[in-house]
């Protein structure tokens, strides 16, 4: 008697299981057709939820039947990153339209997980409008086109006038060497005790952020220029450079002569928003390196509104080491909108792309973002221009600008520039050991084969 | 046997059945088969998804995997690459030293000497008092693991409560979670594990008969010796298992030094499962990620059998 009621309940048992398995295996065959929009959404970041949720709206009213799913990650750049590859692991997950780093659109196509979109961008009659390094952001290692791009950036040196007023410095200030950067900051501490006076980000804190607008300014104005981190001839990575200590050199100056930030606050992973947030409104600090996008921050509606940012704060380039040609150094990246490989409607999801990056869509997300915008048509528009007073300086640097090396080892090499300025900036290592200690690092992770000696 | 608490069951020899002789044996083996059938929906569950994900990561530790770009598509069989880089990581050596220090100082030595004084303390003093003290340390216990994470964040950073406590008595802190991320997670650990072994003592403590205590009290035995030759020996078999549970608690602990430091400055906080979540996620390797785990869980698995090991030897 009991033998039986034992399996009778595990007869029920294993029935249930079966049966739980079952249900989520069938059904949704039939079901309206269903695009998944992956992207990152924060409190400092809106501007693409703007975007999607709009278009969201037009593109269901354009086709009956399609439901548009949008999957906002709140979080930050890396985080997203993460949970994209990860979803990208299984058709079930994948999202069909997604927001894409360029530094990452490379791997991520070797990877199988982007839709070759040359089919599809031959028929686009959008196309033209875009730039050849516009198209090139989305192109992939075999040159298909993997993704559009939704706008670029570049970084410029951000500085407070009053502050540089005040230190009896030239408005506007066009610093041409680095010299010029270390006299300016001087000049503001001797004049403002309470000011900081020039900003560089380093350490492992700010992660990426702290090499784009920071380490690359420095590195990529020295003697190599853009080869200095990645030689683009034989595509290997450059050790044993001048350039890397001389950069490591001035960023210990500006930290032990109490320029910057302090190291601790420096390491704050986030410094910028205080940066952005009181620092600058304040009048507490003299210059940061920054991104094009600075001015969304404080626009209506951003995150630390300020409207007299605009009479208050200029923009300058940032210098080469000795002021040698092109006088400029910035670094852009730059996200893109892309297709999924495993998007089980592909046509529709193109066209939800088409969709965003209009001409209108892509004019309000480039003014809402402070985009540099992609478009010719955008570009020109008198609105776009009229809506941030610095577009014309930011647009100006692109011809300078540079872009990081988008190979899958990238990451572990940012964090080891991002490890030695923390070393130098915290004073545990000379420039020359925190350069000879990347050097080592940079073999560690892609063999000695993959380096160039360049001392 | 009066202080078992939490300690596993004993195995025991199967009843012997009065009628089983050698003839019977199929049948029995039948009928025991038949009896296993209940169990298949639990075995089923386990295997799936605890043996699964374990034989995926032993798996995975030796190819190639990664989440982006060629290997992501198409990982490779690489043998025991991922075994010998990370031997020779000069990283591997610092996360293992961080994760024994952590748990040692933090969750052996302690929770334990914490957890057993909270207990001793409160079957001293009165109701209202024990009530009270005992609430407070358990909510420590009961908060979430990401909402207590915020809360020791929040206490150790350079403007937290720790350092404006400090600030009224004239000192300026450090920046605790920069200059001293070992001492904050460890304290953190310890606020918020505490509670854990106090709430098992206490219910050990309560087991041991005071007749016991009061002979040896009658005998002239001091407070001391008391705790140490009586209450002490009859409680062995719940520290033993209380310390097995708080060690492979506190050897995978992610989220409490995630949120903290994130296992910086550096590398300076790095414990094992923080070292592979960075190689794993961070960095994209799967592969080496996956490697690193395996590795915690041979440490884990070493760990277990030393303390099942002692639970054994006073039976036999």
């Amino acid at each position: 008697m009991r033998r039986k009621a034992a399996i009778g309940i595990s007869a029920v048992a294993i029935g249930a299981l079966v049966g739980l398995v079952g249900c989520s295996a069938s059904g949704n065959a039939d079901e309206d057709k269903v695009l998944k929009i992956s992207y990152i959404k924060t409190d400092a970041f809106t501007a693409l939820d703007t975007l999607f949720t709009n278009v969201k709206a037009d593109f269901e009213a354009a086709n009956e039947g399609v439901t548009v799913e949008l999957l906002p990650v709140a979080g930050t750049d890396d985080d997203y990153k993460t949970k994209l590859a990860l979803s990208q692991r299984s058709a079930e997950t994948a999202p069909d339209v997604f927001y894409e780093d360029t530094a990452a659109l490379r791997s991520d196509a070797d990877a199988g997980f982007l839709l070759n979109l040359d089919d599809y961008v031959a028929e686009w009659e959008d196309w033209d409008q875009f730039g050849d390094a516009a198209k090139a952001a989305g192109a992939g290692d075999d040159g298909s086109i993997y993704a559009v791009s939704l706008g670029t950036d570049t970084r410029a040196i951000w500085y407070r006038e009053s502050v540089f007023e005040a230190a009896g410095l030239p408005i506007p200030w066009e610093p041409e060497t680095w010299e010029d950067i270390l006299d300016a900051a001087a000049a503001i501490k001797s004049s403002q005790p309470g000011v900081v006076p020039f900003n560089l980000y380093a350490g492992t804190g700010t992660g990426e952020g702290s090499n784009m607008q920071g380490f690359y300014e420095l590195l990529y104005g020295t003697e190599l220029g853009g080869d200095a981190l990645y030689d683009s001839e034989t595509s290997k990575w450059v050790t044993g450079s001048q350039g890397f200590v001389d950069s490591l050199t001035f960023l210990d100056t500006l930290y032990t002569e109490g320029y910057a930030l302090t190291p601790a606050q420096a390491l704050d992973p986030n410094i910028w928003q205080e940066v952005f947030g009181t620092m600058f409104p304040d009048g507490t600090l003299g210059a940061t390196v920054e991104g094009s996008y600075t001015p969304s921050f404080w626009v209506e509606d951003g995150s630390y509104e300020w409207p007299e940012y605009a009479d208050e704060m200029g923009a300058v380039a940032f210098p080469t080491q000795d002021g040698q040609e092109p006088g400029g150094v910035s670094m852009s990246g730059g996200w893109t909108l892309a297709v999924g490989a495993k998007s089980a409607n592909p046509d529709l999801a193109f066209e939800f792309l088409t969709m965003a990056l209009n001409k209108e869509n892509a004019l309000a997300y480039d003014k809402e973002n402070s985009q540099i915008a992609v478009r010719a048509d955008v570009a020109a528009d008198p609105s776009y221009t009229e809506a941030n007073p610095f577009i014309a300086t930011v647009t100006d640097i692109v011809a300078f600008t540079h872009f990081r090396p988008a190979t899958a080892d990238y990451n572990q090499i940012s964090v080891e520039i991002q490890k030695a300025t923390e070393a130098v900036i915290t004073g545990s290592a000379s420039p020359e050991e925190a350069a000879a200690a990347y050097d080592e690092a940079v073999k560690g992770i892609v063999g000695a084969d993959a380096v160039v000696d360049k001392s | 046997m009066t202080a078992g608490v939490l300690a596993p069951p004993q195995p025991s020899e199967p009843r012997r059945d009065p009628n089983a002789g050698p003839r019977r044996g199929q049948g029995r083996r039948i009928s025991k088969l038949i009896r296993m059938i209940p169990l298949l929906p639990a075995i089923v569950l386990m295997l799936i998804f605890l043996a699964g994900p374990v034989i995926w990561s032993l798996y995975g530790s030796f190819t190639n995997a990664s989440l982006t770009g060629k290997a992501a598509a198409d990982p490779q069989w690489i043998g025991f690459d991922n075994y010998t880089k990370l031997f020779s990581d000069p990283i591997f050596p610092l996360s293992v030293g961080l994760t024994v220090l952590f748990t040692l100082t933090s969750a052996v030595i302690a929770q334990t000497i914490l957890g057993l004084s909270l207990a001793l303390i409160m079957t001293k003093a009165n109701k209202k008092v024990s009530a009270t003290i005992g609430t407070i340390i358990v909510a420590a216990w009961i908060l979430p693991e990401i909402v207590a994470a915020f809360v020791a964040y929040a206490f150790f950073s350079q403007d937290g409560t720790l350092n404006q406590i400090l600030a009224v008595f004239g000192m300026i802190g450090p920046n605790w979670l920069f200059s001293f991320p070992m001492f904050a997670v460890i304290m953190a650990n310890i606020w918020r594990g505490a509670a854990f072994s106090m709430m098992i003592y206490q219910a050990a403590l309560n087991d041991v008969p005071p007749e016991i205590t009061e002979a040896a009290m009658i005998d002239g035995a001091s407070g001391a010796k008391r705790l140490i030759y009586v209450t002490l020996p009859m409680i062995k078999q719940t520290i033993t298992t209380t310390l097995m549970l708080i060690t492979l608690q506190t050897l995978s602990i992610f989220t409490l030094i995630f949120v903290m430091t994130a296992g910086g400055p550096g590398n300076d906080s790095t414990t094992l499962p923080i070292f592979a979540y960075k190689e794993a996620f961070r960095f994209s390797n799967i592969g080496y990620g996956t490697a690193i785990a395996t590795v915690m869980l041979v440490v884990g698995a070493i760990f277990s059998i030393v303390y099942i090991r002692a639970l054994r030897s006073p039976k036999e």
